[in-house]
């Protein structure tokens, strides 16, 4: 892995000139006081987050901590039994056309008779709708969705023909496809080898930074999240979260439960501020 | 010549219609089965539809008609209950199949006299389709085709990936029972024709090889519609000649030739 080329992309990332924009806008995703129960157990208490344009924010935690939970509350597949969410100023149902979701591991029949661009053309379904067709536009946008992600050359090929790392880019593609102002995306890299990672890392430096996409990147990886995002939040069932990219200590042992050994790998970025 | 002969004859020209409407159901219909992994399901809806003909019979009115309306609620039920969750699908379809056909059996064996018609429903009797079943397979079959037209687009997301399709506003539930009722319908006209016990192969089969051979979606539906056909008119005609039972030679006639796919594909 290359240093120097992480921390340029990581710096341009957090220097992106869409943020002002979005300032005007009113933030991107707005929860305030979010509660959710399965069954009489609360998975998500209390949590509070703002989002701008341009943000790219890691969400990191424990297992069963609520992760996958609050993106689907940020989806609208999970009601809140309490507390107001707003993505785009909209309920969440509302906004799902302006949102592009990777699922955390895309279970699918690998010899599924599919080509890579027809699985792209399905991101558009938020779009058009049920029993309309896709048209030119959709396909043009298919189109550019596997330029912005390299992969407009394999358009034509069956996506179980294609690497792991490949076919999460398809995933990625169709995720951008209904042109998203918003890329909620949950552990896209396991099944991803890690020279991939680094590839795919840099892709959504270049989706947040060029296209101006605010990112909800859900990751184990705390290594990686704290070397490309612009925010870093950690999830318990409650939210640890200052709109920065540092957490203390403290809070991410409150959060995991147990003393968590941060290891930087010699990144140029730390997740832990020292504190006094 | 022979053809000239076999057509001569009104159950014959009704059974190869029936035969051929069935093939379009099965190429159609199949394909889904197939690549949503409800083979099981299907299988179930078949043997539990089988409750619904003995209660038409019992009752006296037209079998087929309670046939369907089993199938449907069987569908329904099975896609409702693992929804669920609490009991899991398999055990769901167990509970189904086995009470549809242990009804049926019981509510035949009351009615008396059908011991013929028992068999037919087991192992399927084409030469026993009549007029107005061909028109009502014609019409099931339209209005089928006519549904995986509108919603050509979002069965295949359905297929390929639900959980996606319903982050992103997808109706998966509904879609899925639609998809269940629309096999349920295909099932109670194969049972006509190849029998409740054979039904799951006239169904897999001509998916499974066309599958192997073509890629795309629409032509592999296109590809087993074909195969379809020629297993059940090739099945129909030897039938005919070798004076042996039509719905094992139509399936013996597909599975040779899913065998020899196999081989050549190696």
């Amino acid at each position: 892995m290359n240093k120097s080329n992480m921390k340029s992309c990581n710096t341009e990332c957090r220097n992106t000139a869409c943020g002002n924009d979005g300032r005007a806008e009113g933030p991107i995703i707005s929860i305030k006081g979010l509660r959710v129960c399965q069954g009489e157990h609360a998975v998500l208490e209390d949590i509070n987050l703002d989002l701008e344009a341009g943000d790219f924010l890691g969400l990191i935690g424990p297992n069963g901590g609520g992760k996958s939970t609050l993106l689907k509350v940020m989806l609208g597949l999970i009601k809140p039994d309490r507390g107001d969410v707003k993505i785009f100023g909209l309920p969440p149902s509302a906004a799902r056309s302006r949102m592009g979701y990777l699922p955390q591991k895309t279970v699918f029949d690998h010899s599924f008779p599919v080509k890579a661009q027809d699985v792209v053309l399905m991101g558009r379904y938020s779009r058009t709708g049920i029993f309309h067709r896709y048209d030119r536009a959709d396909r043009d946008a298919a189109r550019r969705a596997l330029e912005a992600v390299g992969m407009a050359d394999r358009a034509d090929r069956e996506i179980g023909a294609l690497s792991g790392g490949e076919q999460q880019r398809v995933f990625v593609a169709r995720s951008l496809v209904s042109d998203p102002r918003l890329l909620l995306l949950d552990e896209p890299t396991s099944g991803v080898d890690s020279a991939q990672q680094k590839e795919f890392y840099d892709l959504l430096c270049h989706l947040n930074r060029d296209l101006c996409i605010a990112i909800v990147l859900v990751s184990h990886d705390v290594t990686a999240i704290s070397t490309y995002v612009s925010k870093i939040a950690c999830l318990n069932q409650r939210l640890y979260y200052h709109g920065s990219r540092e957490l203390s200590s403290d809070e991410i042992e409150k959060a995991y439960g147990c003393p968590v050994e941060m290891i930087a790998h010699g990144t140029p970025h730390r997740v832990l501020r020292m504190h006094d | 010549m022979i053809e000239l002969d076999f057509l001569q004859y009104d159950f014959m020209r009704n059974a190869l219609a029936a035969g051929l409407a069935a093939s379009v159901l099965c190429g159609i219909i199949g394909i889904y089965v197939i690549l949503n992994k409800i083979v099981f399901i299907s299988d179930g809806i078949a043997h539990a539809a089988f409750g619904g003909i003995g209660l038409g019979y019992f009752l006296g009115y037209d079998p087929l008609a309670f046939g369907i309306a089993s199938a449907i609620l069987t569908a329904l039920g099975i896609g409702i209950v693992s929804s669920k969750a609490r009991v899991s699908e398999d055990t769901a379809i167990g509970v189904f199949m086995a009470t549809g056909m242990a009804l049926g059996v019981m509510l035949l064996t009351l009615s008396q006299g059908y011991a013929r018609d028992l068999y037919g429903y087991l192992f399927g009797n084409i030469l026993a389709v009549t007029g107005s079943d061909v028109l009502l397979i014609c019409g099931l079959t339209l209005i089928i085709m006519a549904t995986v037209f509108l919603l050509y687009k979002e069965f295949l997301l359905l297929s390929f990936d639900p959980v996606y399709g319903e982050a992103i506003g997808l109706p998966v539930k509904g879609l899925r029972l639609l998809l269940l009722g629309m096999v349920a319908f295909s099932v109670v006209i194969l049972i006509k024709i190849v029998g409740i016990i054979m039904v799951i192969a006239l169904l897999t089969i001509p998916g499974a090889i066309s599958r192997r051979h073509l890629s795309g979606l629409p032509s592999i539906m296109a590809g087993s519609v074909l195969l379809g056909a020629v297993f059940v008119t090739a099945g129909l005609l030897l039938s005919y000649m070798l004076d042996v039972p039509s719905g094992a030679t139509i399936i013996l006639t597909a599975a040779l030739a899913f065998f020899i796919s196999t081989l050549i594909s190696r």
